[in-house]
C-alpha cells in the first residue's frame, strides 16, 4: 500500500474516532449534565465533518495529479 | 556495485526495496503494540470493581495532542506530494511543520502530562482500616448509592521523606478533591480533567497503609500500562522526528538535487512509519483517556 492509500485509511479511522468522541461527549453530558462536554461533542462532530471533506478533497486531488505509487 | 530497486520498482513485484522493508517492520510493530493493547484490556477486565482508575487523564490535553498528530499526518503527505510535483520549497515547509508537530506532541507529554503524575501520590488503605479514614473515603455514601468503595487517599505528598525514611511514621497528603470532599455527589463521577489537589491535609499512618507510592509505573497495573504504552509510543514519535529532521536538513537537499525521486521514496517510507505511529495514538486516546 502506498502512502496515499494509508493516508486515506488513516483519515477514515480518524473520522470514526471524531464521531466516537462526539458520541462519548454526548453520553457523558447526558449522565452528568456537564455543558463543557456538549461543546466537546459539537467540536468533535465539526472535526469529523472537516476530516470527511478533507478526505474527499485529498482523494480527488491525488487522482487528478495521478500521484499513485 | 549499485543496489537495484532503490528508486524504481521491481517489475515483477511492483515494489522498491524500502517499501518492502517498511511494511515488514510495520507488521512487527503491529504485533508489539497489539500485545500491549491486549495486555491492557485483559488487566482492566480482570480488575476489581472501582479499582481501575477512570477519568484520571486530561481529555482536553489528549484531544489537542490527537489533533496535532492528525495534522502532522496531513503535512507529511503534503510534503511527499510536493516532492512528487518537484516543489522543493513547499516540501521544506510541510516537513518543518511535521517536525514541529512531533516536537509539540512530545513536549506536552514530557513537560506537562507525565510530570503531573510523577508529582502525585496515592496511599491504599488496608481493608480493616478503611473505617478509620471514612472522612476521606466516603464509603458509606458510596454504598448508599450502590457504587464501588474507595480504598486510596491521593494528592500531593507534603513530606516526601516519608517515602524512604522509616522513622517518619505518617504520610501528610494535600488531598485531591475526591478525598477532601468525598460525599459531594460531584465526586462520585470521573472528571476527565486535571483537578489540582486542595490545601486540606490528611495524615495517614504508615501502618494503616497497604501500599503507597507516587503515580509511577510501580503504583498500579494501570500506570504500568499507561507509561509503557505511551512511553513506547513517544519513543516512536521521537524516532520519526529524528528521521524527518535528517531528511529536512541539507542532506535531503543534496539528495533532491542528485535524484528527487529517491528523496520522495525516502519521505514516503518515513511517512508510512509516521502514519502507523499516529494510528497507534488513534487507539491509545479512546482506550486511556475516554473509556
Amino acid at each position: 500500500m502506498s502512502l496515499k492509500g494509508f493516508h486515506i485509511v488513516f483519515i477514515t479511522l480518524s473520522t470514526v474516532l471524531a464521531l466516537g468522541a462526539g458520541a462519548w461527549c454526548l453520553w457523558i453530558d447526558s449522565m452528568h449534565g456537564t455543558p463543557a462536554f456538549r461543546v466537546g461533542a459539537i467540536g468533535s462532530f465539526v472535526a469529523a465533518l472537516g476530516l470527511i471533506s478533507y478526505g474527499i478533497w485529498f482523494y480527488r486531488k491525488m487522482k487528478r495529479l495521478r500521484i499513485i505509487t | 556495485m549499485e543496489i537495484p530497486y532503490t528508486v524504481t520498482a521491481r517489475p515483477d513485484t511492483g515494489l522498491w526495496n524500502a517499501k518492502v522493508g517498511i511494511w515488514l517492520f510495520l507488521a512487527s510493530e503491529v504485533m508489539l503494540f497489539g500485545g500491549l493493547f491486549s495486555a491492557y484490556v485483559f488487566l482492566r477486565l480482570d480488575a476489581d470493581p472501582g479499582a481501575w482508575p477512570h477519568g484520571l487523564l486530561n481529555v482536553p490535553v489528549g484531544t489537542m495532542n490527537t489533533a496535532i498528530l492528525i495534522a502532522s499526518s496531513v503535512t507529511v503527505v503534503m510534503a511527499w506530494a510536493s516532492l512528487k510535483m518537484r516543489k522543493f520549497r513547499a516540501y521544506w515547509w510541510y516537513m518543518l511543520v511535521t517536525i514541529l508537530c512531533g516536537v509539540i506532541f512530545l513536549a506536552v507529554k514530557l513537560v506537562y502530562e507525565w510530570p503531573q503524575k510523577f508529582d502525585h501520590f496515592g496511599a491504599f488503605i488496608k481493608k480493616d482500616k478503611l473505617e478509620k479514614y471514612e472522612k476521606y473515603l466516603g464509603n458509606h455514601h458510596l454504598a448508599e448509592k450502590g457504587l464501588a468503595p474507595r480504598t486510596e487517599v491521593s494528592g500531593h505528598l507534603h513530606n516526601k521523606e516519608a517515602l524512604h525514611d522509616e522513622s517518619v511514621k505518617e504520610y501528610e497528603i494535600a488531598m485531591d478533591p475526591v478525598n477532601a470532599d468525598p460525599t459531594n455527589p460531584a465526586m462520585d463521577r470521573p472528571h476527565f480533567l486535571y483537578v489540582p489537589p486542595t490545601d486540606k491535609i490528611a495524615t495517614i499512618e504508615k501502618e494503616d497503609v497497604e501500599y503507597a507510592n507516587m503515580f509511577l509505573p510501580k503504583h498500579s497495573a494501570y500506570f504500568a500500562s499507561y507509561f509503557t504504552i505511551t512511553g513506547l509510543h513517544g519513543a516512536h514519535v521521537l524516532g520519526g522526528v529524528i528521521v524527518f529532521t535528517y531528511l529536512w536538513l541539507p542532506v535531503g537537499t543534496k539528495l533532491y538535487k542528485r535524484n528527487p525521486e529517491h528523496l520522495a521514496n525516502r519521505v514516503e517510507v518515513a511517512g508510512l512509519f509516521w502514519h502507523f505511529v499516529d494510528l497507534v495514538w488513534i487507539f491509545v486516546f479512546p482506550l486511556f483517556y475516554l473509556l
